[in-house]
């Protein structure tokens, strides 16, 4: 039987595009997800926004908890594990979990390595602030990309500067002669074939999502709108006054993102939305995790 | 001729890139206006069927398309489309179109890590490149039902009629011969 696991991972982000992925800190939780429309969920111990709060070291979440969430729900479940511990990720692909997320969400495990995500089976998704960034993550094994938008803050600024960065970069990498393109490798210091591959294709070679500070549906059909494939929302959904709803209504934002008229009405009676912290009034910023 | 691809989540982008490949236009269907224009086939795509189950509900698709695939419009399901069309699922409460008389077991090779590759022939079609993602196997078939693939035993492809469901995605290879095989069975 011939098998490329890399590509496989690859693929299982394509089948996830056009959906929402929902962060979730219980079986019930994930259940809500699932019936709301959720094409995955985030199975973690708490959320960004009451990491924030709480402060102090974050770990990976107890695996009997995830495990909890994977019998809980038929949809895939993806896990956070800390920047650079690979033992963590070793843990999570233990119990078979669907992706790891090798979070800054999490405290960073290690200052200057990231994990070599081609010693695993199981999927990575990785944060990236820029295409540079993107690239060396997709270099060390990444098969899904993700914004870095600043995570529990309920503030969209950020996820929309990566993704025109992001957007930015592409673009000007497709109109360089294909003899700038080693100079390109250098300054994004990332391997010279990742670099061809965007100067040809005009995008990453892995799916790109939003995440970070999505609160709102148009909150994420603004996202989709600037390119993202499909949406991260972690404490935007459990930390606002209708969960069910909220989250139904974004995930069909992020189909119809385009039609204002179903926007309109989706965005209608949704009750309270997460409160939210503005970038400056941020202490941490967790997108300066890893690099 | 145009071919309806239904465009609620999951890997849709990818087969209307397979058609212009066989020059033919895919239209994406996100919501209810965008079936008033004229298609002459369905192609149901990968992703999560709960989503799009749930979807093809909520967003006012369900009926109309349903009465196409009744009235006999040609209409695929790959994987998560396969599930949509089955009349019964092993593993699951609910059903959607229920059009395909067919017992489906949903993620039935287990998690992410079950996933594979392979080659195997598709009766009509030939030998073809096969990518399961999380996915399902047909059960049980009903009369009427052709068994046009297997897989270590297992059902992966059947045609009914109308109707074409397999459990792989030829969406994301490059092999343009599923989708020819659909294209000319639309044109007849």
């Amino acid at each position: 039987m011939i098998e490329n696991r890399y590509d496989l991972n690859k693929e299982l982000a394509q089948m996830l595009k056009g959906g929402v992925i929902m962060d979730v800190t219980t079986p019930k939780q994930a259940k809500i997800a699932e019936e709301a429309g959720a094409c995955a969920v985030m199975a973690l111990e708490r959320i960004p926004a009451d990491i924030r709060a709480a402060g102090g070291v974050s770990r990976m979440s107890d695996p009997k908890m995830i495990k909890g969430i994977q019998e809980a729900v038929s949809i895939p479940v993806m896990a956070k594990c800390r920047i650079g511990h690979f033992a963590e990720a070793q843990i999570l692909e233990a119990i078979e979990i669907d992706y790891i997320d090798e979070s800054e969400v999490l405290s960073p495990a290690d200052d200057a390595f990231h994990i070599d995500k081609t010693k695993f089976k199981v999927p990575f998704v990785c944060g990236a602030k820029d295409l540079g960034e993107a690239l060396r993550r997709i270099n060390e094994g990444a098969s899904m990309i993700r914004t870095k938008g600043e995570p529990g803050t309920g503030d969209v600024v950020q996820a929309v500067r990566h993704m025109r960065k992001m957007n930015q970069e592409i673009t000007r990498l497709v109109s360089m002669r294909e003899d700038e393109l080693y100079n390109a490798a250098k300054e994004l210091q990332v391997p010279y074939d990742l670099v061809l591959y965007v100067h040809n294709n005009g995008r990453l070679p892995v799916v790109n999502f939003a995440a970070g500070g999505v609160a709102t549906p148009a909150d994420a059909a603004l996202m989709m709108q600037l390119g993202a494939e499909g949406v991260f929302v972690g404490s935007g959904i459990f930390k606002s006054g209708d969960p069910r709803k909220r989250a139904a209504a974004i995930v069909k934002a992020v189909t119809n993102y385009n039609d204002a008229g179903i926007l309109a009405e989706l965005s209608e009676d949704l009750g309270e939305a997460m409160v939210g912290i503005n970038e400056q009034e941020i202490e941490l910023l967790m997108a300066e995790r890893g690099k | 001729m145009k071919i309806a691809v239904l465009a609620v989540q999951g890997a849709f982008a990818e087969h209307i890139d397979m058609l212009k490949k066989l020059g033919v236009e895919g239209i994406e269907i996100r919501k209810k206006r965008d079936m008033e224009q004229d298609f002459s086939g369905i192609i149901l795509p990968g992703g999560e069927s709960t989503v799009m189950g749930k979807l093809l509900k909520e967003l006012d698709l369900y009926d109309t398309l349903l009465e196409k695939i009744n009235s006999g419009m040609p209409v695929l399901g790959t994987c998560a489309g396969l599930i949509l069309l089955a009349k019964k699922l092993s593993n699951h409460g609910e059903t959607y179109f229920g059009t395909l008389p067919v017992t489906v077991k949903r993620n039935a090779y287990g998690r992410q890590l079950g996933s594979f590759n392979t080659v195997a022939n598709v009766t009509g079609v030939g030998e073809i490149p096969m990518t399961f993602i999380r996915a399902p196997y047909i059960e049980e078939v009903e009369e009427g039902v052709e068994v046009i693939a297997t897989v270590d035993d297992n059902i992966v492809g059947v045609k009914y009629k109308n109707q074409i469901g397999i459990s792989f995605h030829p969406e994301v290879t490059d092999c343009l011969k599923l989708h020819k095989y659909f294209v000319e069975n639309t044109e007849l």
